[in-house]
């Protein structure tokens, strides 16, 4: 039994990781694009798409989007967005992306891996003639990994547009596809009878019946493919067919308890009661809440009854009766405990997503509903689609919740950056302005001084590299020749020949060291420019650090507050939504509990009626046996 | 007695399809309009998500003192990596505990951002400290330090990771 919920369970939660068949790239020059890829390769979908959204706007909002490193990867990262979205089962935008990679410039491989996806989209959404129309574009190479996959989707596309005879022609070519094993089996024999060819059809389906794998998978459609054709056959009323093909059936596989039942039934049909009684009374000793297991409890005395066993059979319906009535009162209490909310409240609890077998251990949790009931309803495409968005719903409602705390926390960033920043800003814009002003006259003088050495080279002019004191001395000449010829008396002969060797030696020097001065004034230059240069990058620092202070708190409001509509607005709709879902959920579980408890009570009164006659014929047989002694 | 044995076998058959119970009180349209409603809000909070990512890394993380640490597993490594921590300057700024899941998917090739936040432009101290299990051997721990030269633009670190070697990649 706990076979079956393993089977199921797996059912439940495995095909959305199944999805996305993106790989990482042999060389990841974007590290963003592979962090997308790691809440990928974890199921993590919509953390994936989100990141991934994120980088692709980025990208198409650069200048020049050639030298950002996503630029690699870019067909990649559009094909892996619709893939991840798809996976996050968002069809319709999937769709959308797909198709836009297909449209692209993208190579052949790809194109035609995005074409499989595409039309397995449409397929599973229940639109087989787009999904018809989209295989039909592929062309050329398809990448190997997809090759037999896209040759079962095709066969399953043709089935469900009524083209059975190319859908069997397709599967014939697949026989030998490993991975499809017992599948491509099995459907090529449903399309063969479907297409009028029951002969060769029961021959598939037989071979499916015959597999020898170990593979969990493989064996349950091998155990499908007799409990299909065994019942096939038993409505025919081939009956000793029927158990031959039933019996088959791995006795610990999901499809077991079925196959024990219809097997007894086949017996019985023939008259064979003994027989029945085998694979019977194997059944009874299973799950109580099974359907066969429950059909059995009340064939188990039928078969006793006709083999005269009365006594036996009258007990056994005692027996069955009381089971009966307890199952009927746990699925008035699963009824109303799903009423009362219990079954959501515990369907969203986070174990689930930590461990597939979760659903099994629901069950032991008090006021949740009898899980093993509903897992025959829980293993259905819908319920499944259904209890999948139920989950996203609630993952949605969360992050919301969250993200609005996250806005309050921004908004008190902000508020603390503004108090900090705003007192402090003037006094620095006004230090800054000074030094500003300074540094930009420095630099002038610096430019003016390049601009004089570089006419020199030109034509030297020694007394621009006259020393401050050479200047100083030369001033002190200039007024003392001007002091001795003020009264327009010539200068005393001895007094001019002095100034003049004084002037002379002044000259000397000025002139005979013109060429290490020049020297030294261009190396200084070139110190000077480094320290330029330090002082550019500190300015240009400043300016940043500026600038980003002012952006630390400014610009901000309109975002979060049209962010914070939006999360409103999203978490209403949200809470809608997930109202209606859960309700939904709710009803088909109530739904099929009530189908369920409505059987069991047609059962309760076959089982009264049969104890009753049991009883009653085990009676008379006794008083018939008393008459004659 | 024989008109409930018809019943049973009927009943069988129905057992071999699959119920659809609920479709009186639950329709395939109401089914496929709530899913066409739910993917609606998935693309409007999806798109909520993205604003809010380029919104949190302006406001917490600007560009001119960003740093972002990355984590990959080397091609082909198969070791159990169990945990990562890191430190930036002497003061541990991450640390990651791996589980089964995570560990899969840095092996299938993804990149973990395993931490975010802001530094000063010049050249830090980065130090790894990594411990892991290789298959079939003993369980190590591995240390090495680096430098990180952080500039004007932000800064992108991915630490390669292999049984035997930490490496440092400066994006």
């Amino acid at each position: 039994m706990y076979r079956l919920f393993v089977l199921f369970t797996i059912l439940i939660f495995a095909a959305s990781s199944a999805a996305a068949g993106t790989t990482a790239p042999r060389k990841l020059k974007d590290l963003y694009f592979g962090e997308a890829l790691y809440y990928a390769f974890q199921g993590d979908w919509f953390d994936a798409v989100a990141r991934l959204d994120t980088e692709l706007i980025q990208h198409y909002g650069l200048d020049e989007p050639g030298l950002d490193t996503l630029y690699y990867h870019i067909n990649h990262a559009k094909f892996a967005v619709g893939d991840f979205e798809l996976a996050y089962r968002m069809h319709r935008r999937a769709g959308r992306a797909i198709t836009a990679v297909i449209e692209g410039n993208v190579e052949e491989q790809v194109r035609n891996e995005a074409i499989f996806r595409l039309a397995r989209i449409y397929f599973q959404k229940d639109q087989p003639v787009n999904a018809l129309y989209a295989v039909e574009r592929i062309r050329g190479a398809v990448p190997p990994q997809v090759r037999e996959d896209l040759g079962f989707l095709r066969a399953q596309i043709f089935m469900a547009n009524g083209r059975f005879a190319k859908a069997a022609n397709i599967l014939r070519d697949l026989q030998d596809a490993e991975s499809l094993e017992g599948f491509s089996t099995y459907n090529l024999g449903i399309a063969l009878l479907k297409d009028g060819k029951e002969l060769e059809g029961r021959q598939y389906l037989d071979r499916t019946g015959r597999i020898d794998s170990s593979e969990a998978l493989t064996l349950a459609i091998k155990d499908k493919s007799n409990l299909v054709l065994g019942s096939k056959l038993l409505k025919e009323k081939n009956f000793e067919g029927a158990k031959q093909v039933l019996d088959r059936v791995h006795l610990k596989g999901p499809f077991s308890n079925r196959s024990l039942l219809g097997s007894g039934w086949a017996d019985a049909f023939q008259g064979s009661f003994e027989r029945a009684l085998v694979p019977w009374s194997l059944l009874v000793t299973r799950e109580v809440t099974d359907a066969s297991v429950q059909e059995a409890m009340l064939a188990v005395p039928y078969a006793y009854g006709k083999l005269h066993v009365h006594s036996k059979a009258a007990v056994m319906y005692g027996d069955a009766l009381e089971k009966f009535g307890t199952e009927v009162d746990k699925l008035g209490a699963s009824i109303k405990s799903i009423r009362e909310g219990y079954f959501l409240r515990a369907l969203a609890r986070e174990e689930l997503k930590q461990d597939a077998n979760w659903v099994v251990k629901l069950r032991k949790l008090p006021q949740t509903p009898e899980t093993y009931y509903l897992l025959e309803l829980m293993a259905s495409h819908d319920f499944q689609e259904s209890l999948k968005n139920y989950l996203d719903l609630e993952e949605l409602r969360k992050k919301l919740e969250n993200w609005e705390g996250d806005l309050d926390a921004f908004e008190e960033i902000i508020e603390q950056r503004r108090a900090y920043y705003q007192p402090l800003l003037p006094a620095i814009d006004r230090e800054f302005r000074r030094l500003d002003s300074q540094m930009r006259l420095r630099l002038e003088q610096r430019n003016r001084i390049e601009q004089r050495l570089k006419a020199m080279l030109v034509a030297p002019r020694p007394d621009y590299l006259a020393t401050s004191k050479e200047r100083i001395i030369s001033e002190n000449i200039a007024q003392l020749e001007q002091k001795l010829t003020a009264d327009g008396s010539t200068m005393p002969s001895g007094i001019d020949a002095r100034i003049k060797r004084l002037r002379g030696v002044l000259d000397w020097n000025i002139y005979t060291e013109y060429d290490r001065r020049f020297t030294e004034a261009h190396k200084h230059l070139r110190d000077l420019n480094q320290v330029v240069d330090r002082l550019k990058k500190q300015y240009a620092a400043f300016v940043r650090t500026r600038q980003a202070a002012t952006q630390s708190y400014e610009g901000y409001d309109d975002v979060i507050r049209r962010q914070r509509f939006l999360i409103r607005e999203a978490r209403e709709k949200v809470d809608e939504l997930l109202a209606r879902q859960g309700h939904m959920l709710e009803t088909m579980a109530v739904s099929e509990l009530t189908r369920r408890r409505e059987r069991l009570s047609e059962f309760q009164i076959k089982a009264r009626f049969g104890m009753a006659e049991s009883y009653d014929r085990a009676t008379r047989a006794q008083t018939q046996d008393k008459v004659s002694q | 007695m024989l008109y409930w044995l018809r019943g049973v076998i009927v009943g069988i058959s129905v057992l071999v399809l699959s119920f659809a119970a609920y479709a009186q009180e639950v329709s395939r349209e109401q089914i496929k309009g709530l899913d066409e409603q739910v993917q609606e809000i998935k693309s409007d909070v999806l798109g909520i998500a993205a604003e809010l990512n380029q919104l949190e890394e302006k406001l917490l993380y600007p560009s001119n003192t960003q740093v972002a640490i990355f984590v990959s597993l080397a091609s082909g490594e198969t070791f159990r990596l169990d945990s990562v921590e890191i430190q930036l300057d002497g003061k541990p700024v991450a640390h990651h505990l791996y589980t089964f899941k995570e560990l899969e998917a840095l092996q299938k090739g993804g990149v973990q951002r395993i931490y975010t936040g802001n530094i000063r432009t010049g050249e830090h101290d980065l130090q790894v400290f990594v411990i892991g299990k290789p298959s079939g051997g003993a369980d190590f721990r591995n240390t090495k330090s680096f430098k990180v030269n952080k500039d004007v633009g932000p800064k992108i670190v991915e630490i390669s990771l292999a049984a035997q070697s930490i490496t440092f990649k400066d994006r």
